[in-house]
């Protein structure tokens, strides 16, 4: 579904990612591991169109997205749930959530269903989406991006703020989400949370994969060395 | 006095239409457009010229007058605005004040000086008896356009996706292109309906009194008083400031007619120094 080969990228003089390979498996989660700095906010904004590679290609449903706009990349089924929310203030939480259907792709993401897989957002559609708890929000950022009807999803830090039942919940959605056959990758400070929530790892360090693999089968030091660069 | 307060809910419904394009793009998309005022007196002028060699009521004229400006305010944002947008917050307001320049003097050279109104035909004498009141045609007509203009851009802003995204993309650009929203085609048609919509308060205007090529300073004032007083991102609060100015000026002329733009200024600094924010903030 996903496939990353020899990217590098950057900002303008700034080289941050070098020589990034991966792959994603349809249906399949990625966990994506390192230190602040690692480069993985550059491989997301890399992966969502925002930032130009500098070198490589990434592979996305068969076909090149490297140069695609991300307004393009979303269309083509692609999407981010962003660090941090980054709810639309000045909406309702039911309105943030009709925004996901610029992406005019087809599919069975439908309010209703949201309202459904997240039963403590009906009661709150009207409300401004500012008003709500940050697990509540983090609910509506990720109904948000269902709604594009993607084919994969980019889930950037999302227990970031959240109390830990708040985290339980929002891990148990993306348990849910996944059984829909959605491609994932999440990035994740909480490596045990990260490990357990998906199929495969990968530990970016200094803008390199410093360790890839399955995610049940790795031994706890080996990623703790390759995430402080210690033997 | 019922008279008098129901001329000012008529000329404040007048400076509403002006400043409902200015809150769009001031209260909605954030951006200040100096220029804001010479295009509604450009609008004014192609009104002018469209009646001239069409021989039509300038409400005739009207929509191709609105279609045309919405053209102009699109190419605006994506020609001028956009280009130098993120390279400050001053950038858009420097670009806009000089192109407020370059119109007033391209106005003055292509219609001269003097001043021109819009020929209301019929409709300037044309007067309704209700009781003892007697209105002017003109002025009710002007009322219904402004309530129907209000309540098709709050419709269009409040209940569609466009309005949505227009909203969402003010509030983070970066975050509505990652869901999908083509932030520049949003803004751009956004400044077009802004200018489409003061095209209809031009034409109004240009029926009712006179203008010429300076004079879009003092309609983007007016413009502005209203949306501040409304509050930013409020258009039914648009519509409202509008009233109140009307009315206060309105207030003022009962008193002297030199003081009529004066009283719509205090009430403009009491309502601030009140409700810095407006009277309907969101």
């Amino acid at each position: 579904m996903i496939s990353i080969t020899n990217l590098h990228a950057g900002y303008g003089a700034l080289a941050v990612l070098f020589g990034i390979e991966l792959k994603v498996a349809r249906g399949d989660c990625l966990a994506l591991i390192g230190a602040n700095g690692a480069g993985k906010s550059t491989l997301f904004s890399t992966l969502s169109g925002l930032l130009d590679a500098q070198q490589g290609d990434i592979q996305f449903d068969g076909q090149s997205i490297i140069g695609l706009s991300p307004v393009t990349i979303v269309q083509r089924g692609l999407i981010v749930v962003p660090e941090g929310r980054r709810l639309f203030a000045s909406l309702s939480v039911e309105e943030n959530l009709l925004l996901g259907k610029n992406s005019k792709r087809q599919g069975n993401w439908t309010l209703e269903r949201i309202y459904d897989l997240f039963p403590t957002l009906g009661p709150l559609r009207h409300r401004n989406a500012m008003a709500l708890s940050g697990g509540q929000q983090q609910l509506v950022a990720i109904g948000r991006a269902l709604m594009s009807n993607p084919l994969a999803l980019l889930c950037d830090e999302l227990s970031l703020g959240l109390s830990p039942a708040a985290v339980d919940v929002v891990y148990e959605a993306l348990k849910t989400i996944r059984r829909e056959g959605l491609t994932t990758i999440i990035v994740e400070q909480d490596i045990g949370r990260a490990l357990s929530s998906s199929d495969n790892f990968a530990c970016i360090r200094h803008g390199q994969i410093a360790l890839a693999g399955r995610s049940d089968q790795v031994d706890r030091s080996a990623i703790s060395a390759a995430y402080f660069g210690t033997h | 006095m019922v008279e008098i307060l129901l001329n000012g809910i008529f000329i404040g419904s007048l400076y509403a239409l002006f400043g409902i394009g200015l809150a769009l793009t001031l209260g909605l998309m954030r951006q200040i457009n100096l220029a804001h005022g010479d295009l509604i007196v450009l609008s004014a002028y192609a009104a002018l010229e469209a009646t001239r060699l069409t021989g039509l009521h300038p409400l005739i004229v009207m929509p191709v007058v609105v279609v045309g400006m919405y053209f102009i305010g699109w190419a605006l944002q994506r020609v001028l605005i956009e280009r130098v947008m993120g390279r400050g917050e001053t950038s858009p307001l420097l670009i806009t004040f000089g192109l407020s320049m370059v119109l007033q003097s391209a106005m003055q050279l292509a219609f001269t000086a003097d001043t021109a109104s819009l020929d209301p035909g019929f409709l300037g004498p044309a007067s309704v008896q209700i009781g003892p009141l007697t209105m002017g045609l003109l002025p009710i007509i002007t009322f219904g356009v402004s309530v129907g203009v209000f309540a098709l851009t709050a419709a269009v802003f409040n209940a569609t996706n466009f309005g949505r995204s227009v909203r969402a993309t003010a509030d983070d650009a970066r975050t509505a292109t990652l869901m999908g929203i083509d932030t520049k085609s949003i803004f751009s048609t956004a400044m077009g309906l802004s200018i489409a919509v003061s095209a209809v308060a031009a034409i109004f205007f240009g029926m009712r009194g006179t203008f010429g090529p300076f004079v879009g300073g003092n309609w983007m004032l007016y413009a502005f008083e209203t949306v501040i007083l409304g509050g930013l991102g409020s258009i039914w609060g648009t519509f409202a400031g509008g009233l109140i100015l009307g009315v206060s000026q309105a207030l003022g002329g009962m008193i002297q007619p030199s003081f009529a733009p004066l009283l719509g200024h205090i009430v403009f600094l009491v309502v601030l120094l009140v409700r810095p924010r407006g009277l309907f903030a969101k």
